[in-house]
């Protein structure tokens, strides 16, 4: 049983997203028949805890700041993007730019996510069951992102200070990065992150982490110069 | 932004309501642009030997008897004229080299949108809701539609410049994106003979295509080519007679959701669109991969 549920065949979108932004915190709320919408659950900084009843569109989660987000379904673009605390969870497959910049919080999909993912994470957490397609990590500034599965091509390019864990095979890694041994401290975060998201698929000891190679972070003027 | 749309029916059943399918589809994503709107049908309702010239005037009403007329006979006797807005279709059994010479060399203000044996083209300036009341696009039946609703930016806001390009027979193209590089491959297409109805980016890679089919490609292979030879954002949705194809960039920034039953394959810009469609809950939904040709 939930406390409040919403349904978007009878109320608009704003109407939705107005009346939860109401509600006190620790209400349950369940959102049927979201139909691929767009920009649900949005904006919100009280801790309620949602469900979206089957695919959701672009933005779910977005620039939230408290709530407890799980979508029963997939989503597209940009779940979760800009999160500032608060988790989304995704039971089934995520579109381009899972989290992208986000800077707290957590967004765990259960299936596949798509291009880009966690792209210019700013200090959230991502963590993809499935697989991630290509371009993921492009420029991610500071979080972690935790993936079960492969990793398409140019994992991580131009990373910053986010660090990488991928379970499965990586395509081809981006520019300026390199593979690091896991430190006691790594598999205690992994530890940590299996037992909150339940990739329990996940094998500690297969894991491979991913962080920048910091060569991009001077410019060498003596790079390819010949005296 | 732009919104692209293809409809391929496996179950005949469902070929009395591809028009009323593909309307709710298209209405969704006039979000992503309300420049102008286009949506080629696929339908086997004139004979084998005989081919459809969807034919476009800006002016209404226009003498399209007197039109027709103008072309001294080279529709042939037993040839149809069916008007509806500013659109008129004509069949006819007649040689469609020549017809094709003789409308490109006759009345200037008359355009061709599409020819073939199963293609009918419609397609204006405005509104998704608008174009598709105008040309009746919901009691439509058919195979396959392919649709468009278009937010400019390579080129004006006019009904020649709307998509679905149609340039040969039965063969059309809608594009999600912009070509970096559409002038040099325009050039090239010029100097072997081919000739251009607009300045739009996306006629470029449909006449590319369609110059490929023509010299034997098969519809994967010619994408495979567009990949090679064109530099932009695409997610493109191409249709020939019997198949639909779809290709995205190497970035893949322009979106695209495949959904895929057992009566159809569904391809939209955006998952939101396809929500309408019967047994969607059960259908497989994935996104085509950077570079992926996929043909059905």
């Amino acid at each position: 049983m939930v406390d409040v549920e919403y349904s978007c065949a009878s109320m608009t979108l704003r109407e939705i997203n107005v009346a939860l932004r109401a509600l006190p915190d620790g209400t349950t709320v369940r959102i049927s028949e979201p139909r691929g919408c767009h920009n649900l659950v949005v904006g919100l900084s009280n801790k309620i805890s949602v469900e979206i009843d089957g695919n959701a569109g672009y933005f779910i989660g977005g620039l939230c700041d408290g709530p407890d987000i799980t979508v029963n379904g997939s989503v597209g673009w940009s779940v979760g993007e800009n999160l500032m605390a608060g988790t989304v969870r995704v039971k089934g497959n995520a579109s381009e730019s899972a989290c992208a910049s986000s800077h707290g919080g957590m967004v765990i999909v259960e299936g596949d996510a798509s291009s880009r993912a966690g792209i210019s994470l700013k200090g959230g957490t991502l963590c993809v069951g499935g697989s991630v397609g290509h371009m993921s990590g492009f420029m991610a500034q500071a979080g972690t992102i935790f993936i079960g599965g492969d990793a398409q091509g140019s994992l991580g390019d131009s990373l910053y200070e986010a660090v990488i864990y991928v379970g499965g095979k990586v395509s081809s890694l981006g520019s300026d990065t390199k593979v690091e041994e896991l430190t006691d401290v790594d598999k205690k975060t992994l530890g940590e992150l299996i037992a909150t998201t339940g990739f329990d698929h996940v094998s500690i000891d297969n894991v491979t982490k991913i962080v920048s190679a910091k060569t991009l972070y001077n410019f060498d003027a003596l790079k390819d110069q010949k005296y | 932004m732009c919104g692209i749309v293809g409809l391929k029916l496996k179950n005949p059943a469902l070929e009395n309501q591809l028009g009323a399918l593909t309307v709710p589809i298209l209405d969704c994503l006039a979000s992503r642009g309300e420049d102008s709107t286009g949506i080629a049908i696929y339908t086997h309702d004139i004979g084998k030997s005989a081919h459809k010239y969807s034919l476009y005037n800006p002016e209404m009403p226009f003498d399209w008897e007197q039109y027709v007329g103008s072309l001294d006979g080279v529709f042939g006797d037993g040839s149809t004229l069916t008007v509806q807005a500013r659109q008129a279709l004509v069949v006819s059994e007649a040689d469609p080299v020549q017809i094709l010479s003789a409308i490109r060399h006759g009345d200037p203000t008359v355009r061709l949108f599409g020819y073939g044996n199963a293609i009918d083209v419609f397609k204006e300036v405005g509104p998704a809701s608008v174009v598709c009341e105008r040309y009746g696009i919901a009691n439509r039946a058919g195979y396959m539609a392919i649709g468009h609703t278009r937010m400019a930016t390579e080129s004006a806001v006019t009904t020649e410049h709307s998509h679905p390009f149609a340039v040969n027979a039965d063969v059309c193209l809608v594009h999600n994106g912009s070509f970096s590089n559409y002038a040099s491959v325009r050039r090239d297409l010029v100097d072997h003979g081919i000739h251009f109805d607009t300045d739009n980016d996306s006629e470029v890679c449909a006449r590319f295509i369609g110059r490929e089919l023509a010299e034997g490609a098969t519809m994967a292979d010619a994408l495979k080519t567009v990949l090679k030879t064109f530099d932009g954002f695409y997610s493109l949705v191409v249709a020939s007679e019997d198949s639909m194809a779809v290709v995205r960039d190497s970035f893949a920034c322009k979106p695209m959701v495949v959904a895929e039953t057992d009566d159809y394959v569904a391809v939209a810009s955006e998952y939101h669109a396809l929500a309408e469609l019967p047994g969607i809950e059960d259908a497989r939904v994935f996104e085509p991969n950077p570079e992926e040709v996929l043909s059905w």
